[in-house]
């Protein structure tokens, strides 16, 4: 521990060269093999806490791993939008309440407007619901967007009066009642009923399907950049790195197809479908929860447009220097617009989760979700100065965050203790990063 | 008065340029920021192939005026002319439109995107599909980077990991690359050191050669005469004079810019000290 550097092994060194020359070689964020690590670190604790707490720790099996995905999924798709706006050096405050408007509204006219008039259980009632929710969505955070990039007003103190604005009136619309129950078919998107989850064949074609997409992309990337006769990863750093694809999302597929129905609801499901129930009872995979799904289109989504649009561009050389993007044609207002308008349609992808997984739209739905988001989008990596920040990371930042929340739950930590540690945690976090930053500076 | 003065100075310079065609005339140009008159009645040529440095103190109005001509500002009074037809220049997307290129004091680069990313900022290659070209962009990048600066190999990097001469070859490259006509180089050396100074020193010269018209805005009177045609002083917002290199002294340079006394050689405009 306390050698000098003189005295350091010569192995240490050339290791120490070995692991740079890997990461270079296959352009693996270092701050991500860092959030990993520590997501390992925080699962593996809490099933070894479970373990000696309670006799056996449940952290660690597909049923657990299955809900702290569907639980994340709301918030991981408001952290792609508030990654962006972060990194364009904004806030967005108004995110939780905006998402409890979205989710009155949607409630609201299902139940007193579509539900009459086109006959409860009509199929087309949850598309209108949700057209309608995502507009509400856009219009209102292109108001926020207007205000701030036009007007000129902070988007501190925009989005923080929208904080108050919008709960206020998600209690206006349904005068403080709670709206229930959603439409059945509404409702698959929170992960709750039996049809909200694929099953396991769908399940192993998207794992294919995604394998598929990880070798073609890599291919296309080596094709165009010898088309200019660019220098090329080596050869065992795509294979890795491919490995690494498949390992990943076969695991993922593995994991959530050994969730099974419990054998009551498996039961009644062969009785419906007249299929005989084998010895020792009937298995049916859950496969890939539809809200984790849409977390992860709107994840791929969201990193196609931060990474390979203009507006994308444009996001991050505003964040990098405003008065340079500026100076350098680009519109910086109009920029500001769309991104606040993209932000009020995320928040309402996630209100049809939130309200689908609860049943009901309440004026409490999503209280605080902005301070998650925000926590976990930092806790990802971005840099609350503006100008770094990635989807990915920000995405893993939620499933942090939800990991710590869900462990001590596991664990029977009183919530006001949950809320203590969580906060720590988020302090720690950023104050790991800045450490990190000023060593690779 | 100014009517008269400009008029005088417009027959001389026709004289100098022996009857070429200005490809900027800012005309009459003023800008006010509170109450305070930044470019006062500020007229200004350049023609092609020719080099005018714009010296001043700080705060002398020819940042401000300059930063007109690129669209940074919008002003307040008067008309720009470009090849001889009144141009609308009301932000930095007009200005490239015309040709105009800047190279500013403050190195105007997004420091968290690469080279390519900020040598092409606003103005991005697309595939057919719409995306992002990166890879053409890489390979115009190091086309155009391989002329000014061969040693340079880091461009997977953000640009603020690059010393200042690498920095300043990424803006410059950006106005080589889109083959502008009229140059305006704020302070370009301002944030380099002196080999560095040289190289832009010599690629100034270079594309004076390929007949692009430069502005050159310098605190550094010693610069400014070796590598301009004309040089225009300004003070307290005004034109005080200009003159061709050859006809004045830097100590008359200098007069100009402290006392704003406009020496024998130059052409006073209405900034000049009267007697």
């Amino acid at each position: 521990m306390t050698q000098s550097p003189e005295t350091r092994s010569d192995p240490a060194l050339v290791q120490e060269g070995m692991i740079t020359r890997f990461l270079r070689a296959t352009e693996i964020d270092t701050r991500l093999l860092g959030m990993i690590g520590a997501l390992v670190l925080i699962w593996v604790g809490f099933q070894i806490a479970g373990d000696l707490r309670n006799g056996n720790g449940v952290f660690l099996t597909p049923r657990n791993l299955w809900i702290l995905l569907v639980q994340t999924a709301s918030i991981a798709v408001m952290t792609t939008g508030m990654v962006m706006i972060i990194v364009m050096r904004h806030i967005d405050l108004s995110v939780g309440s905006l998402l409890a408007f979205v989710a009155v509204v949607m409630g609201y006219s299902q139940v007193y407007i579509l539900g009459p008039w086109l006959g409860v259980g009509h199929p087309a009632i949850w598309i209108i619901s949700v057209i309608i929710g995502l507009c509400t969505g856009a219009l209102i955070g292109a108001f926020h967007g207007y205000l701030i990039s036009y007007a000129g007003i902070p988007s501190f103190i925009v989005t923080l009066g929208g904080l108050i604005v919008w709960r206020g009136a998600a209690w206006a619309v349904i005068r403080g009642e709670t709206v229930a129950p959603m439409d059945e078919r509404f409702e698959l998107m929170g992960g709750g009923p039996f049809y909200s989850s694929i099953g396991a064949t769908a399940t192993w074609i998207i794992g294919i399907l995604i394998c598929v997409l990880i070798l073609l992309g890599i291919r296309s990337g080596r094709s165009a950049r010898s088309k200019f006769r660019f220098p090329q990863r080596p050869i065992w750093a795509e294979a890795f790195l491919v490995a690494m694809g498949f390992a990943l999302t076969i695991g993922t597929v593995l994991l959530v197809n050994s969730y099974y129905f419990p054998p009551k609801l498996a039961a009644d499901y062969a009785a419906l479908h007249n299929i005989p129930i084998p010895e020792g009872g009937l298995l049916i995979s859950r496969g890939f929860a539809i809200p984790v799904l849409i977390a992860a289109v709107v994840g791929l989504g969201m990193t196609f447009i931060a990474t390979r649009t203009q507006f994308g561009r444009y996001i991050y050389a505003i964040g990098g220097n405003p008065e340079a993007a500026e100076l350098a044609g680009v519109n910086t207002r109009k920029i500001t617009l769309l991104m606040f308008t993209l932000m009020g349609v995320l928040a309402a992808v996630s209100a049809c989760i939130s309200s689908a997984r609860l049943n009901a739209a309440s004026n409490a739905l999503g209280l605080f979700d902005e301070l998650y988001v925000i926590a976990a989008t930092v806790i990802g990596g971005t840099s609350l100065a503006g100008g770094v920040g990635t989807i990915y990371g920000a995405m893993l930042g939620a499933l942090v965050m939800q990991s710590l929340q869900s462990g001590m739950t596991l664990l029977n930590f009183d919530s006001a203790y949950k809320d203590m540690a969580v906060g720590s945690v988020l302090v720690f976090a950023v104050w790991l990063d800045q450490i990190y930053r000023r060593r690779a500076n | 008065m100014s009517e008269h003065q400009h008029a005088s100075s417009s027959a001389t310079v026709s004289a100098f340029s022996a009857g070429r065609k200005p490809i900027v005339e800012m005309r009459d140009i003023s800008i006010a920021f509170g109450g305070i008159k930044a470019v006062d009645h500020a007229s200004l040529e350049l023609y092609e192939g020719e080099v005018v440095g714009l010296l001043g103190h700080n705060g002398a109005g020819k940042s401000t005026l300059i930063k007109i001509l690129s669209g940074a500002y919008q002003r307040d009074h008067g008309d720009i002319y470009i090849r001889g037809e009144k141009a609308s220049i009301d932000n930095p997307r007009d200005a490239k439109r015309y040709g105009i290129e800047t190279i500013y004091q403050t190195l105007a680069l997004a420091d968290n995107v690469d080279a390519a990313a900020n040598l092409f900022l606003g103005r991005e290659l697309k595939t057919k599909w719409g995306t992002l070209d990166d890879v053409a962009m890489e390979a115009a990048t190091r086309e155009v980077m391989g002329r000014l600066n061969p040693n340079f190999r880091r461009f997977k990097e953000p640009v603020k990991k690059l010393s200042g001469g690498q920095r300043q070859s990424v803006a410059i490259a950006r106005a080589i690359h889109f083959n502008a006509n009229i140059l305006i180089m704020d302070e370009p050396t301002a944030a380099l050191g002196p080999q560095e100074t040289q190289q832009v020193s010599d690629l100034t010269l270079e594309l004076k050669k390929q007949g692009i018209g430069i502005f050159l805005i310098s605190h550094d009177i010693h610069d400014v005469f070796e590598l301009s045609d004309r040089v225009a002083v300004m003070k307290n917002g005004r034109i005080v004079g200009t003159a061709r290199v050859q006809d004045v002294t830097k100590d008359e340079v200098l007069g100009m810019i402290i006392l704003g006394k406009c020496p024998p050689g130059a052409i006073p405009g209405p900034g000049a000290l009267n007697g």
